[in-house]
């Protein structure tokens, strides 16, 4: 395992090294001491890695992963794990704002709470929060899943495409074209495969399911309030 | 005002309701939606052609126009990169999507930059293996959107520009329209086919300029500082935004002005929001200065740019390059008139056609109609995208020599007076034959 002190060295010389590992790998095993909020931590790695960041992260940590396996043991700024590719990345504690926007694939658990835009215009990327999301979680969420285990605040979904979204407690709104779907075998085969692999402990069938109506789907002025 | 064929009947055309005003009234009212098109702002306004240069006499020394060397080169990116681009002429192709464009077009636009040593850019929708194949230098547009963005693709790229907004239409997001969204277009962007896709109007992962620093440093991060981090604005309040940019940490700001093109968005939008290129190039120019920065941090114009004396009128005003997409389209064969019978069958004319967004262009470019699309042969339009930048460059360097510079950056604000009290104002400088420039003491 080879160890960085971001007190001792930069960030920039933290990503240069993990970087290089994208062609031959010569250390798959990394540490990250005393990170104190800083941003950027372990943006772009491309290669199985696995990086134990430990302590609190700041903006874009795991920023477009592919193949790593990154867990924060603290809590994320905004955008951890944005536009990740795949891989995994866990957040041992909270996750800021934007968590997992824009991601493509890969598993983002959180095992706190998820802010604002949780997988706001996520594209297939699975994440799991063992807590709450905040408002406008999943706007324009295109493929993947998203799991809450806590609740959800306003504007759920708003203007979803073909995003599964699982919720265990309480949602406080749904935004625009986002309804209460019916929870099918498929969705408790898929929501139990979701939990296993995010290794969280609870009943699936006791999730519901929101998805797209598909009614905003093709612009039409019948629909204009609803923009 | 429309041609007023009916004067000598005695008849008067109203200024205000003209016909294009009641036809877009009787639009509205048998429809209930606002018209959506694509292109850019049609209206007057005013424009470079308000521009003149004073070419050397007496008090200048002008260059030989066949002789003397004038260098049209111009490095991109120096403040931060390690690989800052060098483009051999300073009009660079702006970013249209592959979705809104065919891939052969897209292919064109690469063949006919890559002829003249200059980049040309992505668009929403992400990079096609045609367009960085055909691309010597492919600027990769990061956009609110996200579509097809990832990180191989993103360290494939010669620079990447993080799109805040475009001239057309400053504050607004786009729209491809389902009749557009074919399987590989929808693939590409992880949508449905036929699905509307909505392009978001803001970024997802950050809300303001301090948020924005850190985001290009991240693009830094993942691209190990190699390649330069361009910063587009759509003109408004360009002064501010220019600052904002430039504080942000970008290496390169590009500033698009009202007249820039669209694929798709609403006519109002096009024609009532944001300010002309002219007036936005000095609010620019004077940002950088005060910080600075102007030269180190380079400025791209674009918004109506069309011949060699926008280029050069540009580049007196403080810009360092420009960047073109309209003109580029008509270049390649956009509205070109041996296609106007089917234009008319569309309810367009050949010069007039701006319904980008219904994918039925006869011309095979903003079009994913496979029948179409075979029309663009992508080799030949290339050469003619290339013969047109060469002609953008020659008309340039002619009016540079002639005003005694021997690189078209070094033109400046001086070598220009203006036409209009309004464009005097707009691009401070003299009105022609005074020097009288309005707003500021004389």
């Amino acid at each position: 395992m080879k160890t960085i002190d971001l007190q001792e060295h930069t960030v920039r010389d933290l990503n240069q090294a993990l970087h290089d590992q994208a062609g031959e790998c010569t250390i798959r095993e990394w540490e990250v001491l005393e990170p104190k909020g800083q941003h950027n931590i372990a943006c772009g790695l491309d290669q199985s890695l696995a990086v134990d960041i430990k302590g609190h992260a700041g903006y874009f940590c795991a920023g477009m992963n592919k193949k790593a396996h990154v867990t924060i043991f603290g809590n994320a700024g905004q955008g951890v794990a944005e536009n990740m590719m795949s891989g995994t990345v866990r957040v041992k504690g909270d996750a800021s704002q934007a968590a997992g926007a824009t991601a493509h694939g890969g598993l983002l658990v959180i095992e706190g709470n998820a802010g604002a835009r949780c997988g706001i215009s996520m594209k297939g990327v699975d994440i799991i929060v063992k807590g709450n999301v905040g408002h406008m979680s999943c706007f324009m969420g295109q493929a993947g899943s998203l799991v809450v285990c806590g609740d959800a605040g306003d504007a759920l979904g708003d203007s979803l495409y073909e995003t599964h979204i699982y919720v265990k407690g309480s949602v406080k709104s749904l935004g625009a074209d986002c309804i209460e779907k019916e929870m099918r075998e498929e969705h408790i085969e898929e929501l139990t495969e979701l939990l296993n692999r995010a290794g969280v402990e609870e009943d699936p069938t006791a999730f519901k399911r929101y998805g797209s109506a598909r009614q905003l789907y093709n612009f039409k002025v019948d629909n204009a309030s609803a923009y | 005002m429309s041609e007023d064929i009916n004067v000598k009947d005695g008849l008067r055309e109203s200024a205000t309701f003209d016909r294009t005003t009641m036809t877009e009234i009787r639009r509205a009212a048998e429809t209930g939606i606002y018209d959506i098109r694509g292109f850019g702002a049609k209206r007057k306004l005013p424009h470079f052609d308000d521009l003149l240069f004073l070419g050397a006499s007496m008090s200048r020394y002008p260059l030989e126009g066949y002789r003397e060397k004038c260098n049209t080169s111009v490095t991109l990116g120096s403040r931060f990169a390690k690989k800052p681009i060098v483009i051999d002429i300073p009009v660079t192709i702006a970013g249209m999507s592959f979705g809104a464009l065919s891939a052969n077009a897209k292919e064109a636009l690469g063949r006919g930059a890559s002829i003249m040593g200059t980049s040309t850019t992505t668009g929403d929708g992400g990079m096609t293996p045609e367009e960085r194949g055909q691309s010597s230098k492919l600027v990769y547009q990061y956009l609110p959107s996200r579509y097809g963005m990832n990180p191989d693709d993103l360290r494939k790229a010669d620079a990447i520009e993080v799109v805040l907004g475009q001239g057309a239409k400053p504050g607004g997001g786009g729209m491809l329209l389902g009749q557009k969204i074919t399987d590989r277009v929808a693939k590409m962007r992880t949508l449905p086919m036929g699905v509307d896709q909505r392009s978001a109007c803001r970024h997802p992962d950050w809300t303001g300029p301090d948020d924005l620093a850190i985001k290009i440093q991240e693009l830094r991060e993942i691209t190990d500082w190699q390649v330069p981090i361009y910063i587009k604005v759509g003109a408004t309040r360009t002064y501010y935004d220019v600052k904002l940019a430039v504080k942000a940490g970008a290496d390169v700001i590009v500033v698009d002005g009202m007249q820039g093109g669209t694929a798709a968005t609403q006519d109002v939008f096009i024609e009532h929001v944001g300010i002309p290129t002219l007036a936005a190039i000095p609010q620019a120019v004077q940002a950088l200065q005060e910080m600075g920065m102007h030269r180190k941090v380079q400025l791209i114009v674009s918004g109506g740019i069309r011949n060699g004396a926008d280029v050069a009128k540009c580049m007196a005003l403080g810009a360092d390059a420009v960047a073109i997409g309209t003109a580029a389209l008509v270049a390649l064969g956009c509205n070109h008139p041996k296609y106007d019978e089917e234009f008319k069958q569309i309810g367009s004319a050949a010069g007039f056609y701006d319904d980008y967004h219904e994918g039925k262009d006869p011309a095979g470019i903003s079009t994913q109609n496979p029948d179409l699309m075979k029309r663009l042969d992508p080799v030949e339009a290339g050469r003619k995208l290339a013969n047109y930048l060469n002609v953008l460059t020659l008309e340039a360097q002619t009016l540079a020599r002639a005003c005694g510079k021997n690189d078209l950056r070094n033109l400046e604000p001086e070598d220009l007076v203006a036409l209009t009290v309004e464009s005097a104002a707009m691009a401070r400088v003299p009105l022609a034959g005074t020097s009288w420039v309005p707003g500021q003491k004389y």
